[in-house]
């Protein structure tokens, strides 16, 4: 017998539906994502080949040795048994303890948030700043000489390796101009002046990078609301171009260019691995990087848990920010 | 060759531009292809008197720390980039397009395939390629693997959300009404129309893969680096920046002239296959 599909299942269940039910609604898929992250992140780790009580003990180690560790750590244990254990710190915000920096994880992560975070920020900064007035400005003189300029930059932008581009700045910024510092992010107690001196370079690659998807974006958000009745509107009542652009356009495709935005800060959280190891940045990735090297379960563990629960609260808020700003959008 | 595939040829060409992404990505192709004759070295051949040369008649595009020369590597470097490239779309795409139509098709399905690939895709593509080459081992192989897990998530959506468009048309109601099968609607009537957004897609994840690969063989988290892949040369070559600095420009040029060919390529597809799409580019 052939079962039959029934209509489309997007619309009936939740559009009519109150705010507060679709928000309880998304608060669950969300649990269910990062059991389904924390799950995986768990057991493919503990697939992974060597045993982090003997790599870190080297090779001189006795097994008895080597068995004393695991007992520390628990590792011991059976392994469903690690995971409920596990399960149950992690909800009450215990990411356990990192086994090669004996520090708890969250406090490992803490200390190398701050040059993650700016970067992310300063990144998406410059790509809005280039994009969206790129992508504009494309969209109205669509079709034209600067439109191919334009969209001509954003597609190289947007393929030329970020690790690639980093060293060509350094090279050319950093060695032979001397302007910026070539990696690293200053001294200890260096001043927050010359810890940020430290992300220009980091942040324009990223800028650069980042600003293509921006300027592709804005422009297709542009053309969209550029072919609506109400800009036409707007326009045969007289009004300048300069301002039905600016305000009655832009106004509406301000939304999805902030969303974008948006879920670009979460993704370059932890997705700014290369470019944090180019510049030596003692950030997120770069921990990520060591601690998978190192075989440090609790801080890969707990990383890839926390970038992946930060992508989507970041992506719900922005969601939320969506519902607000636009009353039309229920799903 | 027959009409309807020149037909279609005639139309993704018509803009210059597409029409030069693709005989860019033909010669790549054809010289990776055809290295062993090709390529002016040995690529592992090393000569320590000629190390860190610059560019010149002999080695147009210098030789590295090892004394290897840089063009015989990169010639051998497309092999393995564009291979692994090649490797993740094929089974992105196959595991793809499989869950990506059974969730589209099949309602209890849907949920659990689509919060597992919700997951996938709520951590950044190289942090999960990075953490599962460390779980996997490094190897050509695993790299494959762990992209193709990367991108699968992509090909799903695409493949689900047009199949969830395709099964309400007319003709699988009339199939479905004939006594044709759910395999075969699935295979015969879904699969071939939802084929136009997955070859878009595959021209995509062969530019994002190129990227990736390298971005791992890089971080020496990929391809082992005795094996001359785009990402290593630079990995290797970027301690000499400073004095030999054709290490590292040339191999990253190869990279963006792959990617950006078929990224090319792909935009033209895109704005071939889908009329929706046309109207806004």
């Amino acid at each position: 017998m052939i079962r039959r599909p029934t209509g489309s299942r997007n619309d009936a269940s939740e559009s009519g539906s109150p705010m507060w039910t679709s928000l309880a609604r998304r608060l669950g898929g969300l649990l269910v994502v990062l059991f389904l992250v924390a799950t995986m992140v768990f057991f493919l780790t503990r697939l992974a080949p060597g045993d982090p009580a003997a790599i870190m003990l080297g090779d001189q180690a006795s097994p008895e040795d080597v068995a004393r560790l695991r007992a520390t750590f628990g590792l011991d244990r059976p392994l469903l048994v690690q995971f409920a254990l596990w399960l149950k710190e992690i909800a009450t915000g215990n990411f356990g303890r990192s086994i090669f920096l004996q520090q708890p994880v969250t406090t490992v992560l803490w200390d190398r948030a701050e040059p993650t975070f700016f970067l992310a920020l300063f990144s998406v900064a410059i790509a809005a700043l280039v994009g969206v007035p790129a992508g504009i400005v494309s969209a109205v003189w669509r079709g034209r000489a600067v439109d191919q300029v334009v969209s001509g930059l954003a597609l190289l932008a947007a393929n030329v390796p970020s690790f690639w581009l980093g060293l060509i700045l350094i090279q050319f910024f950093a060695v032979r101009l001397g302007w910026f510092p070539v990696a690293g992010y200053g001294a200890p107690g260096a001043s927050l002046g010359e810890r940020l001196e430290h992300l220009v370079l980091p942040s324009l690659v990223l800028g650069i990078v980042n600003s293509a998807l921006i300027t592709r974006f804005t422009r297709a958000s542009m053309l969209d609301v550029l072919s609506n009745d109400y800009v036409r509107t707007a326009r045969s009542k007289g009004l300048p171009e300069s301002r039905v652009v600016l305000r009655h356009a832009f106004g509406t495709a301000l939304v999805p260019i902030v969303t974008v935005l948006g879920l670009t800060v979460a993704l370059l959280i932890g997705g700014a691995i290369v470019t944090e190891t180019v510049f030596g940045l003692p950030g997120i990735g770069n921990l990520v990087v060591s601690a998978v090297l190192r075989r440090d379960y609790p801080v890969i563990q707990g990383a890839l848990v926390m970038v992946a629960g930060l992508y989507v609260l970041i992506n719900l808020a922005v969601d939320l920010i969506y519902r607000l700003v636009d009353p039309r959008v229920t799903a | 060759m027959n009409a309807p595939a020149l037909l279609f040829l005639r139309r993704l060409f018509r803009r210059k531009l597409v029409l030069l992404a693709a005989l860019v990505l033909l010669a790549i192709v054809v010289v990776a292809l055809a290295a062993p004759w090709v390529s002016p070295f040995d690529p592992g051949a090393m000569r320590v008197v000629r190390r860190l040369r610059p560019p010149s008649a002999e080695h147009w595009l210098g030789t590295d720390e090892l004394g290897r020369d840089v063009l015989s590597r990169i010639i051998y470097g497309a092999r393995a980039s564009l291979g692994i490239g090649f490797s993740v779309v094929l089974a992105s795409c196959l595991t793809g397009t499989l869950f990506g139509i059974l969730a589209g098709y099949d309602r209890r399905l849907d949920g659990p395939i689509m919060r597992v690939v919700d997951a996938l895709m709520a951590l950044p593509d190289i942090l999960l390629a990075i953490f599962l080459v460390a779980v996997l081992g490094a190897s050509a192989g695993n790299v494959v693997l762990a992209l193709a897990i990367v991108y699968t998530p992509r090909v799903v959506r695409v493949v689900r959300a047009s199949t969830l468009v395709v099964r309400e048309l007319p003709f699988v109601e009339a199939a479905r009404a004939l006594g044709v099968g759910t395999p075969r609607i699935l295979t015969v009537h879904i699969l071939l129309n939802v084929a136009s957004p997955i070859l878009i897609q595959a021209t995509f994840i062969f530019a994002y893969a190129v990227l990736a690969e390298a971005g791992l063989s890089f971080l020496g988290a990929g391809v082992p680096p005795e094996i001359p892949t785009w990402g290593t040369m630079i990995a290797s070559g970027q301690q000499y920046a400073d004095r030999a600095f054709w290490t590292v420009l040339y191999p990253g040029l190869a990279i963006v002239l792959s990617a950006l060919s078929l990224q090319i390529l792909g935009d033209g597809l895109r704005d071939m296959l889908d009329p929706k799409l046309r109207k806004a580019l």
